[in-house]
């Protein structure tokens, strides 16, 4: 909060986002009523829930990550590497911004506008079901950063490997059945964006059936422990910048 | 800096831009890879068009209009308002000017040397493109064609001219990195990137074509998949060599101002 005036700016430049992301939504609705099996409201729930997740992205998961990409560039990761705590979680937890937090507020708003559109409110099974999956999409989120941080290990200029990744969780906007085929697959097994964001909205409205559900969790646990192994095995590869 | 020294100089300036991005391959090849939107824009649509066609739009005609915005998005991007951002910040401004060629020129040449890079992708898609769609979807007129290539330029130039006009600002203030933010949400919404906007309502459709940004993308490719005749192409085309030559007099203005500010400064 050390510069408020930064922090307005950043904030309402964040709200412009919104607002252009929106965009493409209401364009696409004034055409037709339903898209690929999703009303209006429906979608808004995807888009809600993956402004949220961006916030989490961009408030606590990326600062320290792209500090990980900093350090091994410079050399300065033995000092992480030396101290007694994990190395994953002391990289994981070097920074937070703050003022990301307006993207969860407005992805409250979007929630609630969705909802208010719809006529009724969420269930509390529903809502307990798409928080469980709040934390399997972060655990998600993480481990997909954690194996592109550990990528940096082996190339080490992969600045624009997170702008690379925003670019693909860019898809993650739209209800996974706007994509076919080899796409539809990419995006639920390999770079999980539909348990990121349609599972999640699913549950909110009450759509998404008990085995999906334990599916996505398990899936997202797997994921995590993949992500895990490869991030050790990439620090065991680190060569120092000493001799 | 006179012209004979800068004319003799962009031989070497080009080759030098393009070892640098034939350096740096794998970097540029992941920004190449990074521009998924109109893909996944592409998939949209083309969801939206399942059913039924979308005002002329069907599935097909997306196919077309969003593999087009990628040949163009790649053919006239540019990314100079960050490089100047960092170099003001970094100080390292100063060691260009000290030179006898102009840092425009450099900037220039760094992104045109890089088109080779970026046309081993685009030249692929457009062949893809065409096998997809057919020839239906692709303009027959050569003059639409030649058209088109004086568009792309003008395309090219807005893009540049905007972003070193932006990157200038960073001679005013610390960081233009945020407007460089607000020119790009504003592009992806007028340009045509997220979609045609013939789709769009018509206020914003009226809009539109006030501002810059449809010419940088829509109108080429608009050329591109036979969705304009003659008589409007050139009138637009008129349009966007205005934006240009617009842009040309704001960013003089501003490197000239913001170089006096530079320098007072120490540098």
């Amino acid at each position: 909060m050390q510069y408020r005036y930064d922090f307005a700016v950043d904030g309402l430049i964040e709200a412009f986002w919104i607002v252009t992301a929106l965009v493409p939504l209401f364009v696409v609705y004034r055409m037709t009523t339903t898209l690929a099996g999703w009303t209006f409201p429906e979608s808004l729930m995807v888009i809600g829930w993956f402004t949220l997740l961006q916030a989490v992205l961009e408030g606590a998961i990326n600062p320290s990550l792209t500090a990980v990409v900093d350090h091994i560039r410079k050399g300065t990761l033995d000092f992480v590497l030396l101290k007694p705590a994990d190395a994953q979680f002391l990289v994981s937890t070097a920074k937070f911004q703050p003022w990301r937090s307006l993207n969860v507020l407005t992805a409250i708003a979007i929630f609630a506008y969705g909802f208010h559109l719809i006529g009724r409110p969420p269930t509390l099974g529903g809502l307990a079901a798409a928080l469980v999956l709040l934390g399997t999409a972060t655990l998600l989120l993480y481990s997909l950063w954690i194996l592109t941080v550990s990528a940096a290990f082996y190339v080490v200029r992969v600045d624009n490997l997170t702008y690379f990744f925003e670019s693909i969780f860019d898809a993650a906007r739209w209800p996974s059945s706007v994509f076919r085929g080899i796409l539809r697959f990419i995006f639920t097994f390999v770079i999980p964006l539909a348990l990121m964001t349609t599972f999640p909205a699913q549950a909110m409205l009450g759509k998404l059936s008990t085995s999906t559900f334990l599916t996505a969790v398990g899936g997202a646990v797997a994921f995590a422990v993949m992500a895990r192994l490869m991030w050790l095995r990439s620090i065991g590869k680190y060569t120092s910048a000493s001799s | 800096m006179s012209i004979g020294k800068t004319v003799r100089a962009l031989p070497t300036l080009i080759k030098v831009g393009f070892l640098e991005a034939v350096a740096y391959r794998a970097e540029l090849l992941v920004w190449v890879l990074s521009t998924t939107m109109p893909l996944i824009m592409l998939a949209l649509w083309s969801a939206v068009a399942r059913e039924a066609p979308v005002g002329r739009f069907g599935q097909m005609d997306f196919v077309a209009y969003f593999l087009a915005t990628f040949i163009v998005r790649q053919l006239t991007g540019a990314w100079v308002a960050w490089e100047m951002n960092w170099e003001v910040r970094q100080g390292t401004l100063g060691m260009k000017l000290l030179r006898p060629i102009h840092p425009f020129l450099t900037y220039a040449s760094e992104n045109l040397a890089a088109l080779p890079m970026r046309l081993i992708v685009a030249v692929p898609v457009a062949v893809i493109a065409l096998a997809l769609v057919g020839p239906e979807n692709v303009t027959a007129d050569p003059v639409l064609w030649i058209i088109w290539c004086a568009a792309m330029l003008g395309g090219w130039l807005i893009t540049f001219l905007a972003n070193l006009a932006i990157g200038c600002l960073a001679l005013y203030i610390d960081s233009s990195e945020k407007f460089m933010g607000i020119w790009l949400a504003l592009f992806f919404v007028f340009s045509g990137y997220l979609g045609p906007i013939e789709l769009f309502p018509q206020g914003v459709r009226a809009l539109a074509s006030w501002l810059p940004f449809q010419y940088q993308i829509g109108y080429p490719v608009q050329l591109m998949t036979s969705g304009i005749g003659r008589g409007d192409a050139l009138l637009m085309l008129a349009r966007q060599w205005g934006w240009v030559w617009l842009l040309l007099g704001l960013v003089t203005l501003l490197w000239r101002g913001g170089l006096r500010r530079f320098a007072a400064y120490g540098g």
